[in-house]
């Protein structure tokens, strides 16, 4: 099948879809984004976090066909021409990145907390990021970086 | 079997390079050992660009599956592949007679079949492989293949595998002389004893005053990294390969690859693909033959990615362990004597089995003194899932026996389990059960005075609560009725790189030359970096070794030598140490360019910011006037010092070359109803010699805490009648931000004098005192004895 989808921005056209291909296998392998990542595919891990329509979702969750007509935006489109997103610098900043497999997932996620909370407090940026598996730091440092990006973008 | 023909893809295919393939890393970060800088690949992975071996692609590549076996132990009569090949879109489907070279593979011993031939021993061998060109096609030909198997009773208890007793009574010693038994069948020929590891030290029966018995449990633990294994295979035309990977050690890959296809190592050649954790599951091959023979077969590019269900099968386990401790002190709380039985389950294939037991027997009591002791740890084959290197490596399981029964022993004296552990901490000068004398600073009292030194968290207000802050959180299961607070203390030590007499290695080739005026370093090594950050390791001893500010990462790969294992803590001081030699003999060819150029002495010159400089700063010329047109290249092994074969009979010997000291405090909230816990806290106090990055540093003991803690509380592979029952994050649980606690970390630095820069290996020690210091905590909260991990809630409940 055919895909008609806005994807950062930009209108993607893909045809020979099958059917039971996730967004995230469209996004990765028909489009040229592997941005968003593949670690679960279960929706367990939040690797793959993309807005869909503004809204945050687990793109392995998402068959490809459901994004027909939609709005994808991937960690692809976080950083502008001006360079990196507050959320991105922060993360390298903080030392949040070490693998880095979890990375793209959290900074869509985080990204989308600072957007709808200006200064969360350690629990609710907790919760918003529960959904999302580190394996490597421990998740002290995320927490540092992403406090660190609230308070640099509340500041701005 | 049929097969397809085939296919020939031009010589100029070898000179294709995947999309993904990895870059050589540049930044314009700044700063030498000492300092922590940003890593040179962060803002590819936070911009999404960074690939991932999950990520290679290329045009006309297939995708190859792997079929695995549904039974723990099985014979295979036959296998029909027709129906799978006739599928459209199918390009090639193998099985084991397709193996071009010995159809065996395997890190200590070579006892793995590449595909099952004849026989299955775990759920999850790998059967058969099939190539199509697209991965649903491929996972829909591999359901077609008809393996007819003949069902045999699985072997899944080790002490039964054995022909040993299971442990019924606290006296019932299992004889050491027990004779392996030969009613279990034989999972392998020579049978199902991997290792069998003996410590005799002091009189086995000197008598103490007091005595404290205890018999453990650790569950099986996965690695859970978040990128799967994955890599593309693209032939060369010529009948080699070049295979992009995720792994932890490029060249033992490449040596069991070239085994397993009867080819040289110049025809395969090993590129290091994004790897997205590690902990272990890497060190042993995964898909690297299948795709290779796919791709060799086909003569096209193969990528092979395992999903998240079969990543559970995909890679080896940390061990189970069954352990049994006897510890005796005087009245005044200095042990006389440890007796301990361990066994690990090794599973159906030996990977890194004997070196588990390794460590699991050498460093079974902890890092404490004692006169007398005697240690059994065997390791065995079962029909389980095949377990080998997990940080914490054998160390990990032994841990929660030995604290929980220091913790035993304090309370039968009467005694604070700080103080008992202090009483008969190591120091430097201290002789280890295996007879090695602790030739650096061991301070193992200062790590437990110190976390007891530590302000303790805030107690829960009864007046404002916070969901979020109790067991069970906003599931509103309690709002602290019956909810007590435990803590909980640990300590360790384990050793650093490989040991028992291993040549243990790393290489690095450093080269320089001016550049626009500038000096310019590329530094190469094999060593796989896997998350925990070498790659910016490396670029700081470059600067700090010859003073200059721009250092290039190239690609890992197999053109130069051996990077040895990104493992046993090690790569920091083995590959870091093969650096700083390079950058030494680098610098020893620019001061005899230099000496060309000038007459000043030079003997005592050093290269600080772009400079030649005399001891008291005065700069002579700069690096770059000195190299001129120049490109200097050095390359250099680093070879620890050497260690020994411990005694087959008494198991002394100078096994180890560093040992690296950790200590836990976990503050723990149970909801003694539900068996719900919180972990409030989870603090640690650590020796790491000289910190040469403290950022990264902090950043592994945080992460490593939290395996630790996971592997007490939540993570286990359940596995019955040979079969996983949870392979996926919805069953299997790793901890989350709202699991992990907040984490308080002291960094000592204690420089060991034979390491480079006195640093010690960071990255596992925290991953072994963790656990046992939530454990401990959790049994203080309830009063329990818990004597296996992971706790579940019905431990605590008694339900």
């Amino acid at each position: 099948m055919r895909i008609t989808t806005t994807v950062n921005g930009q209108q993607r056209v893909v045809d020979d879809v099958w059917e039971g291909e996730s967004l995230l296998y469209v996004l990765r392998e028909r489009m040229g984004l592997p941005g968003s990542k593949n670690a679960c595919e279960q929706g367990e891990c939040g690797s793959c976090t993309v807005y869909l329509d503004g809204v945050t979702a687990c793109a392995c969750l998402v068959a490809g066909g459901q994004a027909e007509g939609r709005e994808v935006v991937t960690v692809e489109a976080l950083a502008d021409a001006d360079g990196l997103h507050p959320v991105q610098e922060a993360f390298l900043e903080c030392g949040a990145v070490q693998c880095g497999f979890c990375t793209p997932g959290l900074l869509v996620q985080t990204h989308d907390l600072l957007a709808r909370t200006g200064r969360p407090s350690d629990p609710e940026i907790r919760e918003a990021l529960a959904g999302n598996l580190c394996r490597c730091t421990g998740y002290e440092k995320i927490l540092d970086a992403v406090r660190l990006a609230s308070e640099r973008m509340a500041s701005r | 079997m049929t097969t397809p023909t085939q296919a020939t893809t031009p010589a100029a295919a070898r000179t294709r390079t995947p999309i993904g393939a990895p870059g050589r890393l540049e930044n314009d970060a700044k700063g030498g050992v000492g300092t922590s800088p940003q890593r040179p690949d962060g803002a590819l992975k936070v911009t999404g660009e960074f690939a991932y071996s999950s990520d290679l692609w290329m045009d006309n590549m297939l995708w190859g599956v792997t079929l695995r076996s549904p039974h723990p132990f099985a014979r295979i009569r036959a296998v029909d592949i027709a129906a799978a090949l006739a599928t459209p879109g199918v390009v090639a489907v193998l099985t084991a007679a397709d193996v071009p070279g010995r159809n065996v593979f395997g890190l200590e011993l070579s006892d793995q079949p590449v595909l099952a031939d004849d026989v299955v021993r775990y759920q999850g061998e790998a059967v058969a492989l099939v190539a199509a060109d697209h991965p649903e096609i491929a996972r829909q030909a591999a359901k077609k293949i008809r393996v007819d198997y003949q069902v045999w009773e699985p072997i899944t208890d080790a002490r039964a595998a054995l022909g040993h007793p299971t442990w019924n009574r606290l006296h019932d010693h299992p004889a050491e002389d027990v004779e392996l038994s030969r009613s279990a069948a034989a999972i392998h020929p020579k049978g199902n004893l991997v290792r069998h590891l003996k410590i005799r030290k002091g009189d086995p029966d000197e008598a103490a005053d007091v005595v404290v018995r205890g018999e453990y449990s650790v569950g099986m633990q996965d690695q859970a990294f978040l990128g799967p294994e994955s890599g593309l295979a693209v032939p060369d035309g010529e009948g080699g390969v070049d295979l992009y990977v995720a792994t932890q050690w490029l060249h033992v890959d490449q040596r069991q690859i070239c085994t397993a296809l009867g080819l040289t190592p110049d025809q395969v050649r090993l590129t290091l693909a994004g790897v997205g954790g590690a902990f272990g599951g890497r060190e042993d091959l995964s898909m690297h033959v299948h795709g290779c023979m796919l791709a060799l077969h086909t003569g096209k590019p193969v990528k092979m990615v395992y999903n998240r269900e079969e990543s559970f099968f995909g890679h080896v386990h940390r061990h189970p362990a069954e352990m049994r401790y006897e510890h005796g002190a005087t009245r005044d709380g200095t042990l006389v004597f440890v007796n301990c039985d361990i066994y690990f389950d090794g599973g159906a294939y030996a990977s890194s089995t004997p070196a588990v037991v390794g460590n699991g027997g050498t460093m079974g009591i902890g890092p404490y003194v004692v006169p007398n002791v005697r240690i059994d740890a065997y390791g065995v084959y079962t029909n389980n899932p095949p377990c080998g290197a997990m940080r914490g490596f054998g160390s990990v399981q032994t841990a929660f026996a030995y604290e929980a029964q220091m913790d035993l022993l304090a309370a039968e004296l009467g005694m604070d389990p700080i103080d008992l552990r202090v009483r008969n901490a190591m120091a430097e000068g201290s002789v280890t059960p295996h007879g090695q004398t602790i030739d650096s600073p061991a301070p193992v009292a200062e790590l437990l005075q110190r976390l007891r030194e530590m302000p303790l968290p805030a107690e829960p207000d009864g007046a404002d609560i916070d969901l979020r802050s109790l067991p069970g959180g906003v599931a509103n299961s309690t709002h602290g009725e019956g909810v007590k607070r435990g803590v909980g203390y640990a300590v360790t030590y384990k050793n650093v790189a490989f040991s028992e007499g291993f040549d243990d290695y790393s290489t690095a080739r450093v080269q320089i030359e001016a550049h626009q005026g500038n000096p310019l370093v590329v530094v190469h090594t094999a060593a796989a970096e896997v998350g925990q950050g070498l790659v910016t390791i490396e670029q700081q001893i470059c600067r700090t070794e010859l003073g200059v500010e721009n250092v290039i990462v190239h690609p890992k790969n197999t053109d130069v030598g051996s990077g040895g294992s990104t493992s046993a803590s090690r790569q920091t001081y083995m590959t870091g140490g093969a650096v700083k030699l390079a950058c030494e003999a680098v610098r020893d060819r620019i001061l005899t360019l230099a000496r060309d150029r000038t007459d000043a002495p030079l003997d005592d010159a050093a290269l600080v910011d772009g400079n030649i400089v005399t001891p008291s700063g005065a700069v002579l010329m700069s690096i770059a006037d000195a190299i001129g047109e120049a490109v200097i290249e050095e390359t250099r092994e680093h070879h620890h010092r050497p260690t020994e074969e411990i005694d087959p009979e008494t198991g002394q010997g100078f096994a180890h070359v560093q040992y690296s000291f950790s200590a836990h405090r976990a503050v723990v909230d149970v909801d003694t109803e539900l068996g719900l816990l919180k972990v409030v806290e989870l603090a640690c106090v650590q020796d790491v010699g000289k910190a040469l990055n403290a950022d990264a540093v902090v950043g592994q003991i945080q992460g490593g805490s939290a395996q630790g803690m996971g592997l007490a509380i939540m993570e286990e592979i359940v596995v019955k009648d040979g079969k996983i029952r949870n392979p996926s994050f919805t069953d299997y649980l790793i901890p989350t931000i709202l699991d992990t606690p907040p984490m308080p970390i002291q960094v000592l630095e204690y420089a060991d004098p034979h390491a480079p820069y006195g640093l010690r290996g960071v990255g596992e020690a925290p991953t072994i005192s963790s656990g046992p210091a939530v454990a401990a905590a959790i049994r203080q909260a309830t009063g329990l004895p818990l004597t296996r991990v992971p706790i579940r809630p019905e431990h605590i409940t008694g339900t």
